[in-house]
């Protein structure tokens, strides 16, 4: 891939997000536990543990999506400008191209430079040659390189990604993963959330590890692969819960 | 170029929004009046024919709206029409007593006449009078199709049927609350005997089965009257204009180009102006 | 059957014999509905897209009323309108009572309730997709509403569509209001009652042959045009 067209922007340190005695509840079922949490730096986060345990929540609480039933969620001084990716990429009824050129238009771009901006982000991502083709009857795969593609324009500090590569074959997975080492490289935090073992390995430098609505384990990735310090967390590297 | 070309139509609905309202705001300015009158009139052609006439002398327009007595005089109470052209002489002088209207002037007549189906289970066609007629059709209790809208037709019926000494009731009597024209089309539809204005008779084009079984009668006359509105009651309505249509219809050339009017060579409507104009 | 007596001959003679009269009456029937559909949709397409998108007390009880209003009966929908226009109401010194305007004003309150009902569900549907991403993207309520107004509009063609046909097959409020005038406010639907008024049922059969070819050529264009644009934009 080409090097960034936002270098010098990134290079700022990215603030800590806080989470202190966060809990949610949906018609009186507690979701979350009262959480106390910190992410910071430019790490790449992800939160793993099986389905249900609360990963999707705790990123759309930390991206500001849901508010907490209980608890405080705050950003160390001025919110930073983040960006989020959905398992199943939400596109506009527009062509590729105006898909980036509407998030511009969002972000407040002035219009003359919205469509330069927009064709740097679809050469980085591969994706010009299908510029002007309905963003909706693209593969699962083009899809998804086109939300990261919206989420590059959009400069982001904190990227998540929830579960960006479950519906995917291999060689796209590849593609979303090497994209994502691209934002951390230019100094986005990353927060991803997956269940594949795998790809956890390949990315993460620490781990969040949920059961049930709890945030078991908060360690650095080689010491949760390595010895984890939760039964839990056990059972699941091991293979043994059924998620 | 999207948003362009979507501004543009709107630009363009816009304008042709605005177009008719000026058109609209156009026409009123023509010398026009609103006629509200009976759908007897109406619906036979006889507006058709002498309101051009009318028009080529004065140069005002007359704006037609035919519905039910009841509703023509409803219309003009409320000051909707500017001249009442209608056929229910105790109404009309109702209306001059109440205070909505300050003359009324015979203007023409016909007559109204008992259609039934063509084998005439009541025998009504050899009655010697409009009682009789009825007389037949209670006693027989075949199928009676009734307007039962309250309109100067229905009215002018309710009265036969009193005066027949008989309470219309029963399977046999229909009440529709419909039109004339409707009314025919339901008789028709049923095979029952009806009460209609020859005019309308005249002009139907659906009777099917029905013929025209008695007629003549005195007690079948039909008085047709222009009533001029009250300037009290409305003075914003078009007055002069309103006189000068009152005045026409009951002129010589009025007069004539009523009985001018004709389908298939049949007059419908008879001038009487001259003999009747001060029964009021 | 002599070929006078059958509505589709009679159709046929009307629609090749480009009466005058017959024209006149055509154009004032669409231009009647348009431009109420056209007004009702200004009003209506922003009010439902607002019903979606955000929660307020009353927002239940203003839902069941625009459907309950769907099923408006248009006679009644005039009497309302006569009601304000006439001399004696509200908004008589118009003088709009029996002119084309006033059926415009009648055909909108026909049409509004079906579109802004139509339109809220549409946007509520769409707004369930869109919601997170375009929260994410930092956008409040008022900012979505272009946006998903602009992303429903095939959906919202079929109901603007609708609310046409509604406005299009009405006679009982144009009836009314308009009063039939004969050039001035006779539009389709009230010559079909005058006709068969006068028992004249071919004739009056044929007008509504002709307005029925009227309307689904119209509905014919906006299918094409929609189903181009899909194609074309997805």
């Amino acid at each position: 891939m080409n090097a960034s067209i936002f270098p010098a922007s990134l290079l700022t340190i990215v603030p800590a997000l806080h989470f202190e005695q966060v809990s949610f509840e949906h018609r009186d079922h507690r979701l979350l536990a009262p959480t106390t949490l910190t992410l910071s730096g430019c790490q790449r986060t992800l939160i793993m543990g099986p389905n249900g345990a609360g990963k999707s929540l705790l990123m759309r609480l930390a991206h500001g999506l849901l508010s907490p039933s209980s608890g405080n969620i705050h950003w160390q001084g001025k919110p930073p400008a983040q960006a989020m990716v959905f398992q199943r990429p939400v596109l506009l009824r527009r062509s590729a191209i105006d898909n980036l050129t509407y998030a511009l238009a969002v972000s407040g771009v002035p219009r003359r430079q919205r469509k330069n901006i927009a064709l740097q982000a679809l050469e980085k991502f591969g994706l010009v040659a299908l510029a002007k083709r309905p963003a909706r009857v693209l593969s699962g795969g083009e899809q998804q390189r086109l939300a990261l593609a919206r989420a590059w324009l959009l400069n982001p500090a904190v990227l998540f990604l929830d579960e960006p590569t479950a519906a995917l074959d291999p060689a796209a997975i590849k593609a979303v993963e090497d994209a994502v080492n691209e934002f951390h490289h230019n100094g986005t935090r990353i927060i991803m959330t997956t269940h594949d073992l795998h790809q956890a390995h390949r990315l993460a430098d620490e781990v969040v590890f949920m059961y049930g609505g709890q945030v078991l384990e908060h360690t650095p990735a080689h010491r949760f692969f390595d010895t984890p310090a939760s039964t839990q967390a056990g059972a699941f590297l091991r293979g043994e819960l059924v998620w | 170029m999207k948003k362009t070309t979507t501004l543009a139509s709107a630009g363009f609905l816009t304008s042709g929004l605005v177009g008719l309202l000026w058109s609209a705001s156009l026409l009123a300015r023509d010398d026009f009046i609103t006629l509200a009158s009976t759908t007897s009139t109406e619906n036979s052609g006889l507006f058709n024919a002498i309101i051009a006439t009318f028009t080529d002398a004065t140069g005002i327009n007359v704006r037609v709206v035919a519905v039910g007595t009841g509703q023509a005089f409803e219309i003009a109470r409320r000051g909707d029409a500017d001249s009442l052209l209608v056929h229910d002489t105790a109404g009309e002088v109702q209306f001059i007593a109440d205070g909505y209207a300050s003359e009324r002037l015979d203007v023409m007549y016909n007559d109204f006449v008992i259609v039934g189906p063509s084998d005439d289970p009541a025998d009504v066609s050899s009655s010697d009078n409009v009682a009789d007629a009825l007389v037949r059709i209670a006693e027989s209790e075949s199928p009676f199709a009734s307007r039962g809208d309250d309109s100067g037709t229905n009215r002018a019926e309710l009265r036969l049927w009193k005066d027949a000494g008989i309470t219309p009731q029963g399977a046999w009597y229909r009440e529709l609350g419909s039109g004339m024209g409707p009314t025919l089309n339901t008789a028709a539809g049923m095979n029952a005997y009806s009460f209609t204005d020859r005019a309308t008779w005249v002009a139907f084009q659906n009777p099917q089965d029905l013929v025209l079984l008695f007629e003549g009668d005195d007690a079948l006359f039909n008085q047709y009257a222009s009533v001029l509105l009250s300037e009290q009651q409305h003075p914003h309505l078009k007055h002069a204009l309103a006189a000068q249509w009152h005045q026409w219809l009951v002129s010589e050339k009025g007069q004539q180009a009523i009985a001018d009017f004709n389908v298939n060579g049949q007059p419908l409507f008879f001038p009487n102006a001259q003999s009747l104009s001060n029964t009021q | 059957m002599t070929a006078s007596d059958n509505p589709f001959y009679t159709a046929l003679t009307l629609i090749l014999g480009m009466d005058s009269a017959l024209i006149a009456i055509v154009m004032l029937s669409l231009k009647v509905s348009l431009i109420a559909v056209l007004t009702a949709s200004l009003l209506a397409l922003p009010l439902g897209a607002a019903l979606a998108l955000w929660r307020f007390p009353g927002r239940n009880a203003l839902i069941v009323l625009l459907n309950a209003l769907m099923g408006l009966p248009p006679v009644v929908a005039g009497l309302c309108v006569y009601l304000l226009l006439s001399r004696a109401g509200p908004l008589g010194q118009f003088g709009l009572l029996f002119t084309p305007t006033a059926m415009v004003i009648a055909q909108t309150i026909l049409v509004f309730p079906i579109i802004a009902a139509l339109t809220r569900q549409q946007v509520e549907t769409l707004h369930n997709e869109y919601a997170e991403q375009l929260r994410s993207l930092g956008l409040n309520q008022l900012r979505m509403m272009p946006t998903l107004l602009w992303d429903a509009r095939f959906g919202l063609l079929t109901v603007i569509l609708a609310g046409f046909g509604r406005a299009s097959a009405e006679v009982g409020a144009v009836m009314i209001v308009g009063g039939n005038i004969d050039g001035v406010t006779r539009v389709m639907t009230t010559s079909i009652v005058l006709e068969t008024s006068k028992g004249n049922l071919p004739l009056a059969l044929g007008l509504g042959i002709v307005l029925l070819s009227l309307v689904t050529l119209i509905n014919a264009l906006a299918h094409m045009v929609s189903e181009t644009a899909k194609r074309r934009l997805g």
